[in-house]
């Protein structure tokens, strides 16, 4: 019983949580600046897995340091790596962090999705009974958190004044000191070539989990004989296939987003061929001679892989901060034809290929 | 870095603007500047069309048809036939949310 009970408790008070502090409205969390082991392994895990989609930290009212009823309020969402970041960014400040209920979704995707809005900051404030903790009626949100909340509403409704503060949680206490001004630079958002690059598991790890299956199907096409499927012919065939297909995906799903203002040309679809274009180049010329020797294969090689190199440099605009719905539906209007006719040609090539292997014509 | 060149759905009548400089405030883009109490397009092209200035000007000298620049979300917008949206369902690891 006892050791349940202990359980429980640890359960109900995450680590980060380091101590209470007496409000007019209750109890409030304190808790910590620095990252703990687990906060670590938890920021990798959720970088590079679905972990992240339940990653979260309760919706409600924190305390960082020793703040008083003149301390700030900084408004966050409850994505566990977004509270991590913003309590560590504030270390050595006194201030208090109002968590909304944003689905364990990060404030600008949140705020996309109306979780981090309007509504939600309006009751949170009531549910946290904000204005007998704070004296004054004043709250910073996260620049991007704009997208979903209506400033002048939130205004109306709970005389709570909305400033947007920097993009980045890292300029927080250069804002405060500045006396709540923002440069140019903080409200701007920038996409270096680091978080390019941290993001682009996220469209790796799709479409590996679809390569078995491309993987499997290429193998079969190769290997299928009119006396039976041969390994060795799938083998000795289909790997250099195999291979151009694993460059088509690093090429637009990796290469392109990392490389991503250095490729030619604005839109993503053309910057994804490119690369495809010359992956599918410097592949055959080192390794193509079983693919060269063959019109018909060289020509899909040419038109199936830089088709699909395109198409995922093309969902790389998901992650990135500067791609705007008209444009990527105006690429997509182009593009999406254009790789289904790929495919589709691709496909009687192949199929050409087959029968005049068969002798059949 | 720029997108794509005349595309952005951003409408702005300066006419309307009281020079609150909230969309300086809130745009990431820095497409706005506030010149002699006055917000100015300093950069249409730059605009990605998050909705931010036009859900927060309350001059409604503002308006975008506001979205999400992602292809995954457009096309399940398509397959669906409702809105682009993010939301892959159990596809997990697939969306970034």
């Amino acid at each position: 019983m006892h050791i349940q009970t202990l359980k429980f408790v640890k359960k109900e008070l995450p680590p980060y949580v380091t101590g209470s502090l007496a409000t007019p409205a209750g109890a409030v969390h304190r808790v910590a600046s620095d990252w703990s082991r687990a906060d670590y392994w938890g920021m990798i895990k959720s970088r590079v897995s679905a972990f992240r989609m339940n990653y979260s930290v309760t919706p409600g009212l924190y305390a960082i340091g020793g703040p008083t009823q003149e301390s700030d309020v900084l408004v966050t969402a409850n994505y566990k790596l977004t509270f991590d970041i913003l309590r560590r960014e504030l270390k050595g400040l006194n201030a208090w962090i109002l968590v909304l209920d944003t689905k364990s979704i990060n404030v600008w995707c949140a705020a996309g999705k109306g979780t981090f809005g309007t509504d939600e900051l309006i009751n949170r404030i009531a549910e946290t009974k904000l204005e007998s903790v704070v004296a004054h009626r004043n709250l910073i949100l996260p620049q991007l958190g704009a997208v979903g909340v209506n400033a002048g509403i939130v205004r109306e409704k709970t005389s709570f004044r909305v400033s947007f503060g920097p993009v980045e949680a890292r300029d927080i206490p250069a804002y405060i000191s500045a006396g709540y001004k923002k440069t140019t630079e903080m409200s701007t958002i920038r996409f270096p070539m680091l978080d390019r690059l941290i993001l682009t598991p996220c469209e790796i790890n799709p479409a590996m989990k679809t390569f078995p299956w491309i993987a499997g199907g290429i193998l079969l096409i190769f290997g299928l004989q009119p006396q039976g499927l041969l390994f060795k012919q799938a083998w000795s065939n289909g790997l250099p296939f195999l291979a151009l297909a694993l460059m088509a995906v690093l090429a637009g799903a990796l290469v392109t987003p990392v490389l991503l203002p250095f490729v030619p040309f604005r839109s993503f679809a053309l910057k994804g061929w490119i690369m495809g274009m010359v992956s599918v180049f410097l592949m055959l010329l080192y390794f193509g001679a079983p693919i060269t020797h063959d019109p018909l294969l060289h020509g899909v090689a040419y038109l199936l892989f830089p088709a699909l190199s395109s198409y995922l440099a093309l969902q790389f605009t998901g992650a990135t901060t500067f791609t705007g719905m008209s444009g990527v539906k105006k690429e997509l209007k182009f593009g999406i034809p254009l790789y289904l006719g790929a495919a589709g040609i691709s496909s009687v090539l192949m199929i050409v290929f087959k029968l005049k292997e068969w002798r059949l014509i | 870095m720029k997108y794509l060149a005349n595309v952005t759905t951003l409408q702005y009548s300066p006419d309307k603007c009281a020079g609150c400089g909230r969309c300086v405030e809130v745009c990431p883009q820095g497409v706005f500047e506030l010149r002699d109490k006055r917000a100015e397009l300093a950069d249409r092209d730059r605009c990605m069309e998050c909705g931010a200035c036009a859900l927060n000007c309350e001059f409604g000298a503002i308006t975008v048809n506001a979205g999400v620049g992602c292809a995954a979300a457009i096309i399940n917008g398509m397959v669906t036939g409702g809105p682009p949206s993010c939301d892959c369902g159990n596809a997990s690891a697939a969306c970034c949310g």
